[in-house]
């Protein structure tokens, strides 16, 4: 079931491609534009879109990646009615908000739910680059902290797959308090020890990775994720000279001491269903 | 051309002038013109206060820029009978973009935390601008929760454009140490108050108040980005400063009416920058007022009460 609501999200995606504007396309490139080699769009969706060749990792949708980590039709979506609004009726936001939920068709950049992972019971969020750089306003915030909520309240592990351009801009203060708001929320999750992962995919950057992604008690990048907290067009501009080959990748941060984990695509599942196991979560049988 | 500096004091360096030049004419000639020179400084003084009463938002960010502004350390000079400076993060060095002290604050002993900018070049490559470091906000975090132990109200004082975007700022974690500072504070079990000075730049400036109550002056600003970068990301065009600058909605009556500010601290005609003791004394009444509130407060209440306030930024109305 689960499996053909994923079919009509991509179908209706696919649709806006072929229109011709394929402005943030989750449709593949014919080659990899890391190695060259080429690429089809069955092999893609089925290795995840991870570049069989090379290994390079595309950008996955919210309900990619939910499929790749939830166990078989066991994610139930909440909170799915919480929309963004132009509050400050800031220029062009409207339609921006418009064109992000055709292309990415999403009701916002943020999808969360609980679900199983390998029979053990998460509260999981997923956020979608696709949808204005999965950049966080009020109800990305407001997602984030009612999914923690959740957990607190289950007694459930929350894991969070992060990407993001940072805060939204469009939304002014209301969105740059989000940052301390969900970093509020974690601290009150601490608390109450509960598990927090967060996974953090190519790229995660600014208002975000400087709050809620960087305050887990274990966190996970994928591999050549860019994680910054400034752009790096940013601080080339500043220092005026350019910056190393590796800057800022997942490879970077782990090397420097900011991550646990590196971990590939395709190993992610039995990496997280693992350190599940060793925080005690709860194993469910009949779901298995 | 948008304006760049602070310069509308130019627009009346004409009457200005013609004040010097008379006043300097009667002592010459020993004549009285001081009916001349009275009307005429009556006239300045009608046009400062004009424009004054009447700055738009753009013209607020270019005097909260302004060189002359006070900062987090004449404040603290201003408004504590003695203090002494605390240095380093105890991991790495010492930021000196952000200034750490501990005050007496009409007798209350205060951890007084702020970012510091510099008056002249020298100052300013010191204090990098202030734009503060990883280690600066490790700082921060070492003294509020040396402020907690000691049960040690904090003030911060905010005026920054920003954390440095730099290549030893992303080494050593600038987005891991400016959310621990925004933790920090959300549980922090002391009384904590903001003070927006100047410019409020993005997650930088926010790393020092998240806070029970924010105070603003009435030319100070709080924004997520400058309008000079929301201009050029968003619209790629380096000339819509000004409208972005209204539209972000960033000054301090935007954000008292936003939910965000508490309190806005009118400051006189001709700013903190030309006004400071005048500001400094309507900032010394209201953090008095508001620690006695805060101090009436158990630390499980203080702590509930900056959780409830943030909670309610950004509420979304339920989609019927």
């Amino acid at each position: 079931m689960l499996k053909d609501v994923l079919k009509t999200k991509y179908h209706e995606i696919n649709i806006v491609h072929e229109e011709g504007k394929p402005r943030q396309e989750i449709s593949s490139p014919r080659i990899c534009s890391k190695c060259s080699a080429p690429l089809s769009e069955q092999e893609l969706i089925q290795n995840y879109r991870v570049c069989h060749h090379c290994g390079h990792h595309y950008t996955l949708g919210a309900w990619e990646r939910i499929s790749l980590l939830a166990d078989e039709e066991t994610f139930r979506e909440f909170d799915s009615d919480q929309v963004s609004f132009n509050r400050l009726d800031f220029p062009e936001y409207d339609a921006k908000l418009e064109r992000a939920r055709q292309e990415s068709g999403l009701p916002e950049a943020l999808v969360t739910g609980t679900a199983y992972i390998d029979g053990y019971q998460v509260v999981l969020g997923v956020m979608d680059s696709r949808f204005m750089m999965a950049s966080m306003g009020a109800v990305v915030g407001e997602k984030i902290c009612r999914a923690a909520d959740r957990a607190v309240e289950l007694k459930w592990p929350l894991i969070i797959v992060v990407a993001s351009g940072g805060a939204r801009m469009q939304e002014g203060m209301v969105s740059l308090l989000q940052m301390a708001k969900t970093s509020a929320v974690i601290q009150r999750l601490h608390q109450a020890g509960i598990l927090y992962i967060s996974i953090l995919t190519n790229p995660t950057t600014g208002g975000v990775l400087a709050s809620f992604a960087s305050l887990a008690d274990l966190m996970i990048a994928e591999p050549g994720a860019l994680v910054g907290f400034a752009g790096p067009r940013v601080i080339e501009q500043t220092i005026k000279h350019k910056l190393p080959e590796n800057f800022q990748r997942s490879e970077f941060l782990l090397q420097h001491g900011m991550l646990d984990l590196v971990v590939e695509r395709s190993r992610l599942k039995e990496k997280l269903s693992l350190l599940l196991k060793m925080h005690g979560g709860k194993y469910d049988t009949t779901q298995v | 051309m948008t304006q760049r500096k602070f310069d509308f004091e130019s627009q009346y360096q004409g009457l200005k002038q013609k004040i010097a030049d008379l006043t300097e004419e009667s002592q010459l000639r020993n004549i009285d013109l001081s009916d001349e020179i009275a009307m005429l400084e009556n006239k300045m003084k009608k046009i400062r206060e004009a424009k004054y009463l009447n700055l738009s938002p753009w013209e607020r960010v270019l005097l909260s820029r302004h060189p002359d502004r006070p900062g987090a350390v004449q404040y603290i000079e201003r408004l504590c009978s003695e203090w002494i400076e605390l240095h380093g993060d105890r991991l790495f060095g010492d930021d000196q973009a952000i200034i750490a002290a501990l005050g007496l604050f009409h007798g209350q002993p205060v951890t007084l935390l702020g970012h510091r900018k510099g008056k002249n070049t020298a100052d300013n490559l010191r204090y990098n601008f202030g734009m503060p470091h990883p280690e600066g906000y490790r700082k921060v975090v070492r003294l509020l929760q040396q402020a907690e132990k000691f049960g040690r109200p904090v003030l911060t004082f905010i005026d920054t454009p920003g954390a440095f975007p730099g290549i030893g700022a992303e080494e050593r974690g600038q987005a891991l140490a400016i959310s621990q500072a925004l933790m920090t504070l959300a549980g922090l079990k002391v009384p904590v108050i903001s003070v927006v000075t100047g410019e409020g730049g993005s997650g930088g400036a926010l790393a020092l108040a998240v806070a029970n109550r924010i105070l603003m002056l009435s030319n100070s600003v709080f924004a997520v980005t400058s309008p000079e970068s929301c201009s050029s990301i968003l619209f790629k065009d380096p000339n819509r400063v000004e409208e972005m600058a209204a539209a972000s909605k960033i000054t301090a009556n935007d954000l008292l009416h936003l939910g965000i500010a508490d309190e806005v601290i009118e400051e006189p005609v001709g700013g903190a920058n030309e006004e400071f003791e005048a500001t400094a004394c309507l900032l010394e009444e209201s953090l008095q007022r508001n620690l006695r509130e805060l101090q009436e407060m158990s630390p499980e209440q203080l702590v509930e009460d900056r959780y409830t306030k943030l909670r309610s930024i950004g509420m979304v109305a339920e989609k019927s």
